[in-house]
C-alpha cells in the first residue's frame, strides 16, 4: 500500500512533489478533524462545505479571507526568516503587539500630518518596534546567554501587558466610556483599502516582503551566507562569516516584519489600539512557516489555508453550534501532522 | 576451502550523478582478514555502510552463512552479528568505558550488575590483549584506547564479522602495531574481519586476501601470496602513476628567513583555555617565516585543533600574543585574518570547512565572498567561481568532481580535495593545514604535498599540523612536537630519530628543548 503510494508519487514532476506533499498533509489533518466532528455528532461534510462556501464562495467571503492572509504572511515571514539559520522565533505575537504600539504612538501624536509621511513614519516605527523587541532575544542568543526560543516566547507576555497598560492608562480614549482602547485614528493614519472591502495595502507589502526574501536567499551573496550558516555553522565561522551579526540581523528583520503586521492591523482594520488586536496571528504564523518549511511559495499557500480555517471557526460557531475555538483544535491537529511528517523524514 | 561466512553479490548503489557501488562481489571467510583498498571515492565507505545498514543497496544480495539476509538498519546488522568500528568513534564521552559498553549489549538486564559487567569486560579484553580500565571515563582516553573499547564492545556483543573502516587513521605508530596484533588475534579466534585501509604496508602486514576497488567496481582480488605493493598500486590507479610521495627538493640555500623581514606568523606565550573535552594550549611559542614549511607533530587531541583555531582567530588566546606579518593580530576577527591572506585546510572538510547542502561551486564562493559578489552583493558571479575552481582542480592534478551536486553526497576524499582547491586558489600567504591529507588516497596525498611545497616555493608560509610522521619528515623545514597542548620538542627533521618523535608525541619522554 505504502509502496504503491510512493510509486504513484514518484511519477510526479519533481516541482509538483512538494505541492502534493502539502496537499496530502492537509487532507490528513482535515480527515482527523472530521473524525472529531463525528464524535461530537456533527456532519463533517456539511461543516467543511459551510466553511468553503462562506470563505471562497462569495466575493465578500474571499475578500475577508485576504484580510486575514495579510498579517499571516508577515508573521509567517517573521518565523521563516530567522529559521534560515535555525533560530526559532516564537515571539511573532509579541513583536506584532509592540509594532502596533509604536505605530499607534505616531498616529496619536502626529495625527495632523498628511497621509503619506504619516503612514511612512508609522510603518517605520512598527518595523523598528517589532525589530527592537526581537533584537533583545537576538542579542541574548548571539552572546550565548539565553535561548531565543524561550526569550521570544516570554517577551510575548510582556508585550501584551505593555499594550494593556497604555490602553488602560496613558493612552486611553478620554471620550470612550472607560473602554480600554485609544482614540480613533485620524483618516490620514489609516492604510488605504480597496473600495467596498477591507483588503488593504498591507497585502501588497506582505507579498513584496515574501518575494524579496526569496530573492535574497536564492540569488544574493548574503543568501549564500545564510545557507552556509544554516548548513554548517562550524565551517561558516572558520570561513570568517559574521555569524553573530547575522543572528541579530535576522531576528531584527523577522521581528520587524511581525511589527509591520501589527502596524497594518491597528491602522487598516482596527483604526485604534485595542488589547484584542490579534487573534493569535503570531502563533498561526509560526504554524504556517513550519507547514511550508520556510519555503516562500508554501508560505502563501499555507497562509491562505489557515486564513480559511481561522474564518471557519466563526462559521462553525454559527452553523454547527460549536464553540469558535474549534478552529484551534483543527490547527493543532494540522501542526501534529506536520511535525510527525518532518520527524519521520529526519 | 570452507564456504564464506559473509557473501556480497552484485551490490549496486547510486547517488545523484555517481554510481558508488557497481555490482560489487565480496567473500569474507571466518578466520580471515579481508582488506578492501582503493582510491578516495572508490566506494569502500559506501560498501561498508550498506553492510551495516546505513544505506540500502539498489540491487544485490547479502548472504550470511549462505542464507540471504536483509539489512535495513544497523540494528539488523548487530542482530546478525555484524559489528563495525567506525572512522569517527561513537561513544558518550561523559560515561565510563563499562557504561558505554553496556549501552550496546543486546542482553542488557534491567538492573545493571556493575561487577559482573566489569568481569566480562576484563575477561574479554585480557583474552585479546586489549588492556582497558572499565571504570575510566571515555573522554580521558586516547583515540587508540577508544578504539579498543569499541572492539571489546563488539566482541561482548558476539559479533562474528568485524568491519574496521580506516582504523589506523588517527593512531600513533606504536598504536598501529598494537591494532594489527589485535586483528591477528581476532583472526586466530575464528572471526571474520573486513579491513578498509589506505596504507598498503599495513594491509600487507595483516591481510589474508585483498580486494581492490576502483570507481565503484571490484577490479581485483588477490591472496596475500599474490599481492605486492606495486601490484596493488597498479590495480588501484588506472594509469601508471604510483603513489610514491614527492620528495622535498634540497633545502634552499638560506636556512634563516631574510633578515629584517617579519615572520608570517609569530606566537609568543599563547595559551588557550581547554574546552569541555579538549586540551587547550599552554604557553606556545611558534614562528613561521615566509617560504618556510613548519611541521607540527602530535597525536590528535593534543591541541592541534586549538592551535589552528587560535591562528585563525576563532578562539581568543587567554594569554600571549599573535603577530601576522609583523602586525599584532591577537584580537583580529576570523574575517580579518583570512583577508590578510591566511587560509585553513582542516582534516574534517565536511565538518569544519564545507557546507554539506551546498555544491562545490557554492562552497568555493564562500571561501572568498567579496571576490565573486556582483552588484554590491545582489548577485554572485557563479561562472567565474566555476572557472576558478575547475582551474584549481586541474593545477592540483585532482580529478574534477560533480560541481553541482551538494558536497554532502560526495565522498569524503572528494570534499577534502574541493576544499584544498578552494583554499589554494587565490595565492595564500599563510597556509594552516591540519592533517590535510587525512582520508586521501596515495595519489591525492602526493598531489596535496606537491601543492604545499609549490606554495612554499612561491613564498608562502606553511604550517602543516599532521599525525603522519613520514609526511612531516619529508616535507618540513622545521618540526615541533605538540603534546598536551605544549610544545615538547623542536628542531630540524634530520635532528630527530623517528623513535624519539614518537615518544615525544605520546608523552613518554621528558620535555626536550623548547622551540
Amino acid at each position: 500500500m505504502a509502496d504503491t503510494l510512493r510509486a504513484a508519487l514518484a511519477f510526479r514532476h519533481p516541482r509538483l512533489e512538494p505541492v502534493a506533499r502539502f496537499g496530502g498533509l492537509l487532507v490528513l489533518g482535515l480527515a482527523a478533524f472530521a473524525l472529531l466532528l463525528l464524535v461530537f455528532g456533527r456532519n463533517p461534510v456539511r461543516a467543511y462545505a459551510d466553511i468553503v462556501a462562506s470563505t471562497l464562495g462569495s466575493a465578500y467571503g474571499f475578500s475577508e479571507t485576504l484580510v486575514k492572509v495579510t498579517p499571516l504572511l508577515l508573521t509567517a515571514l517573521a518565523v521563516a526568516v530567522p529559521s534560515r539559520i535555525w533560530l526559532i522565533n516564537v515571539g511573532g505575537e509579541g513583536q506584532l503587539f509592540v509594532g502596533a504600539l509604536c505605530a499607534t504612538g505616531a498616529a496619536l501624536y502626529l495625527g495632523d500630518w498628511p497621509r503619506a509621511p504619516l503612514l511612512a513614519v508609522m510603518a517605520l516605527l512598527g518595523f523598528a518596534g517589532g525589530g527592537a523587541w526581537a533584537a533583545v532575544a537576538g542579542v541574548l542568543r548571539a552572546r550565548g546567554w539565553a535561548s531565543e526560543t524561550i526569550s521570544t516566547l516570554l517577551l510575548n507576555y510582556v508585550a501584551i501587558l505593555l499594550v494593556q497598560y497604555v490602553v488602560f492608562g496613558p493612552w486611553r480614549d478620554p471620550e470612550g466610556v472607560n473602554y480600554p482602547q485609544t482614540a480613533v485614528f485620524t483618516d490620514a493614519a489609516i492604510v488605504p483599502s480597496l473600495p467596498d472591502s477591507r483588503v488593504h495595502a498591507g497585502l501588497l507589502v506582505g507579498l513584496i516582503a515574501l518575494a524579496t526574501f526569496a530573492f535574497v536567499v536564492t540569488r544574493t551573496r548574503w543568501g549564500l551566507d545564510l545557507r552556509a550558516i544554516g548548513g554548517n555553522v562550524e565551517a561558516a565561522r572558520r570561513l570568517g562569516l559574521p555569524v553573530t551579526r547575522y543572528v541579530i540581523v535576522l531576528m531584527i528583520v523577522g521581528g520587524g516584519l511581525a511589527g509591520l503586521a501589527g502596524m497594518a492591523e491597528v491602522s487598516a482594520i482596527q483604526g485604534r489600539l485595542r488589547p484584542s488586536l490579534s487573534p493569535g496571528y503570531g502563533y498561526t504564523g509560526f504554524l504556517i512557516s513550519w507547514m511550508a518549511a520556510g519555503h516562500p511559495a508554501g508560505i502563501v499557500g499555507a497562509a491562505f489555508v489557515l486564513a480559511v480555517i481561522t474564518a471557519g471557526g466563526d462559521i462553525l460557531q454559527m452553523t454547527q453550534a460549536l464553540p469558535g475555538s474549534v478552529a484551534n483544535i483543527l490547527m493543532a491537529v494540522l501542526l501534529f501532522v506536520v511535525l510527525a511528517r518532518s520527524g519521520a523524514r529526519s | 576451502m570452507t564456504s564464506p561466512t559473509l557473501t556480497l553479490r552484485g551490490i549496486t548503489r547510486s547517488f545523484p550523478g555517481v554510481v558508488a557501488n557497481d555490482h560489487v562481489d565480496l567473500d569474507v571467510h571466518a578466520g580471515e582478514v579481508h582488506a578492501v583498498v582503493g582510491e578516495n571515492g572508490a566506494g569502500k565507505s559506501t560498501l561498508v555502510k550498506i553492510l551495516y545498514g546505513f544505506y540500502r543497496a539498489d540491487a544485490g544480495e547479502i548472504r550470511l552463512d549462505g542464507a540471504p539476509v536483509t539489512i535495513g538498519a544497523p540494528e539488523d546488522a548487530r542482530a546478525l552479528g555484524i559489528g563495525m568500528v567506525f572512522q569517527d568513534l561513537v561513544q558518550v564521552p561523559a560515561l565510563t568505558v563499562a557504561e558505554n559498553i553496556a549501552l550496546f549489549l543486546p542482553d542488557l538486564p534491567a538492573v545493571l550488575g556493575r561487577a559482573a559487567l566489569a568481569r566480562r569486560i576484563a575477561t574479554t579484553s585480557e583474552q585479546y590483549g586489549l588492556a582497558i580500565d572499565p571504570r575510566a571515563p571515555v573522554w580521558r582516553l586516547s583515540v587508540g584506547e577508544r578504539q579498543k573499547v569499541e572492539i571489546v564492545k563488539l566482541l561482548l556483543a558476539r559479533a562474528r564479522v568485524l568491519v574496521f573502516d580506516e582504523p589506523t587513521r588517527s593512531l600513533a605508530p606504536h598504536e598501529v602495531a598494537g591494532l594489527l596484533d589485535v586483528l591477528a588475534t581476532l583472526k586466530r579466534d575464528g572471526r571474520a574481519v573486513v579491513f578498509i585501509a589506505h596504507k598498503l604496508s599495513e594491509v600487507l602486514a595483516v591481510a589474508d586476501r585483498i580486494t581492490v576497488m576502483r570507481r565503484g567496481r571490484v577490479v581485483g582480488s588477490l591472496s596475500r601470496a599474490e599481492a605486492t605493493e606495486s601490484a596493488l598500486v597498479a590495480l588501484m590507479f588506472d594509469d601508471t602513476t604510483t603513489g610514491e610521495r614527492t620528495r622535498r627538493p634540497p633545502p634552499p640555500g638560506s636556512e634563516a628567513p631574510l633578515p629584517g623581514a617579519a615572520p608570517a606568523l609569530e606566537l609568543r606565550g599563547v595559551s588557550v583555555r581547554a574546552e569541555a573535552h579538549g586540551c587547550g594550549l599552554a604557553d606556545v611559542d611558534l614562528t613561521v617565516a615566509p617560504g618556510e614549511l613548519v611541521g607540527v607533530a602530535g597525536v590528535s587531541g593534543n591541541g592541534q585543533r586549538e592551535l589552528g583555531d587560535v591562528i585563525l582567530g576563532l578562539v581568543a588566546a587567554a594569554a600571549g600574543r599573535k603577530w601576522l606579518w609583523g602586525d599584532d593580530a591577537t584580537r583580529w576577527s576570523v574575517a580579518r585574518v583570512r583577508a590578510s591572506g591566511v587560509v585553513f585546510v582542516p582534516d574534517d572538510a565536511l565538518g569544519l570547512a564545507a557546507v554539506p547542502q551546498l555544491s562545490a561551486v557554492e562552497n568555493a564562493v564562500l571561501g572568498d565572498r567579496r571576490r565573486y559578489a556582483r552588484a554590491g552583493g545582489l548577485a554572485v558571479d557563479w561562472a567565474a567561481a566555476r572557472a576558478d575552481l575547475t582551474r584549481a582542480f586541474a593545477r592540483l592534478g585532482f580529478p574534477v568532481p560533480s560541481l553541482d551536486a551538494p558536497v554532502g553526497t560526495l565522498s569524503g576524499g572528494t570534499v577534502q580535495r574541493a576544499v584544498l582547491a578552494r583554499e589554494l586558489t587565490h595565492g595564500p600567504r599563510l597556509i594552516v593545514a591540519l592533517d590535510p591529507a587525512r582520508g586521501l588516497d596515495a595519489r591525492s596525498t602526493a598531489a596535496t604535498c606537491r601543492a604545499l611545497l609549490a606554495a612554499r616555493e612561491a613564498g608562502a608560509a606553511v604550517l602543516l599540523i599532521s599525525e603522519d610522521l613520514d609526511e612531516l619528515c619529508a616535507l618540513a623545514d622545521r618540526l615541533v612536537v605538540l603534546f598536551g597542548g605544549r610544545i615538547v620538542g623542536a628542531g630540524r627533521p634530520a635532528d630527530f630519530a623517528v623513535e624519539t618523535i614518537g615518544h615525544l608525541m605520546t608523552g613518554s619522554l621528558p620535555v626536550a628543548a623548547r622551540g
